[in-house]
């Protein structure tokens, strides 16, 4: 049987960084595009768009996931984080960019949004794992700049930065 | 890429996804994690009139439960779920062991147990530990519910034998009784990548003899176990296992590809298969 072309739009509410919205959607749609190219937020890059990179991952209800690897439409209902959610209104970065900026965690920046989602939710235990915990753990965003030496101290180094931050 | 169009569906019950895999049969497709299918989709390597998606089925359990003396999977446990389970952990525990390896967190998150094991790539590990375990799905559709035992499940590399109309609301994994060890090893480029190769194995001991078997990933089959002859304790560090294993691999049929031979995949089921039955035999006699 042939396969009939459907294109309506269809409604879609979902959070992203905190704020609602309610957006018309075609479902083949993927979210990695509707946050770029309807909400503006280019900071969730993509890169491979079958999974492998890691360059789009959000947060998906505080879980990661591949922006490139779910429609739009099944954000229905779902909080999303993206890197923009990360620095403060003031332009203050978050201690994990801090962190990033000091230890050469990044050079040209656009594998840099998906390594700060994906260590987000657990950089505050990082200086407590091993180097290899460490590295499985990230081991689904590629980075072809940095050798990964200096992520590494950096998603170890934020909680620490977190800290000073405190008690200044 | 970007996807075909389609139109999309979003049933909020078991009878709705059946009523409408029976009306729109060959044309429509399961969506689940989407971790598997999104990507063949995204590269135009297959496209459908209408994807149907279970993520809003109402009251679908989130982790795994045990029913009598077997482990019970519904259709949107995801990867992570199950790698986080306790219960997994120790009463399926080759099933914990093999999600270790199961691509990355931003990919588990989403992608679940049963659309891994439906996709059937012979270089996954959730098909091999199902196998090894010999577990089953049930199958459904609008005329009803039958079990498909593992070693019916797939016929090949992404091909399993659910009808156009049929779908799977459970997959179910007999526990371990007392005297099972597991282990499961495996070879791939990076962590999380696909297999080159990976062994699942069982070793049950009983009346004084190991009783071992394994499963293959990454070696061209889908679904085989290989039982070997019963041996004593003292065998497993000897030649003995070595013969039964080289017996083994001999029945594998791996291809060769970019990334490693036939002949160096054959050399990794050996040694791998060693190592593997005989740290799972190790877990059995403790």
């Amino acid at each position: 049987m042939s396969v009939r072309v459907r294109s309506e739009l269809q409604r879609v509410t979902l959070t992203v960084n905190g704020a609602a919205h309610e957006l018309e959607v075609e479902p083949r749609w993927l979210l990695s595009d509707v946050l770029r190219h309807q909400l503006g937020l280019t900071g969730t890059h993509v890169g491979c768009e079958h999974g492998v990179c890691g360059c789009c991952t959000v947060l998906a209800d505080g879980r990661p996931a591949r922006s490139c690897l779910m429609f739009a439409l099944q954000a229905e209902g779902l909080e999303i984080q993206t890197v923009e959610g990360l620095a403060s209104a003031d332009g203050t970065l978050h201690p994990l960019q801090e962190a990033f900026r000091r230890h050469h965690g990044l050079q040209c920046g656009f594998c840099t949004p998906g390594f700060l989602i994906a260590a987000l939710p657990f950089y505050r235990t990082a200086e407590g794992m091993s180097d290899q915990e460490l590295r499985e753990a990230l081991a689904g965003q590629l980075c072809r700049c940095t050798g990964y030496a200096g992520i590494l101290q950096a998603v170890r180094a934020a909680s620490r930065i977190e800290g000073e931050r405190s008690q200044a | 890429m970007k996807p075909a169009p389609f139109a999309y569906h979003r049933p909020g019950s078991r009878e709705e996804v059946d009523q409408l895999l029976a009306q729109l049969g060959s044309e429509a497709k399961i969506l689940a994690g989407g971790q598997s299918l999104i990507p063949i989709l995204n590269m135009r390597l297959a496209a459908f009139g209408h994807l149907v998606d279970l993520n809003h089925l109402a009251g679908e359990p989130a982790e795994p439960a045990v029913a009598g003396d077997e482990l019970v999977v519904g259709p949107l446990v995801r990867q992570a779920a199950a790698l986080e389970s306790a219960l997994v952990a120790e009463r399926a525990p080759v099933v914990s062991q093999a999600l270790r390896h199961v691509a990355h967190p931003a990919i588990r998150s989403r992608g679940t147990v049963v659309g891994s094991v439906l996709h059937g790539d012979p270089a996954a590990e959730l098909p091999a530990a199902v196998a090894l375990l010999a577990g089953s799905v049930r199958a459904r559709s609008r005329r009803g519910t039958r079990p498909i035992p593992a070693a019916r499940l797939w016929t090949g590399a992404l091909e399993n034998t659910l009808a156009e109309d049929e779908w799977v609301d459970e997959l179910r994994l007999p526990v371990r009784q007392p005297d099972d060890g597991f282990a499961f090893e495996e070879f791939a480029r990076r962590s999380g990548d696909y297999a080159i190769c990976g062994v699942a194995a069982r070793v049950r001991a009983a009346d004084g003899e190991l009783k071992a078997a394994v499963a293959y990933l990454g070696m061209g089959g889908l679904g085989q176990v290989h039982a070997l002859q019963p041996m004593a304790a003292e065998e497993i560090d000897g030649p003995g296992l070595r013969s039964a294993l080289t017996e083994a691999v001999a029945e594998l049929d791996p291809g060769d590809d970019l990334h490693a031979s036939a002949r160096y995949r054959r050399w990794l089921a050996l040694e791998l298969g060693l190592s593997c039955v005989r740290r799972a035999a190790e877990r059995a006699l403790k």
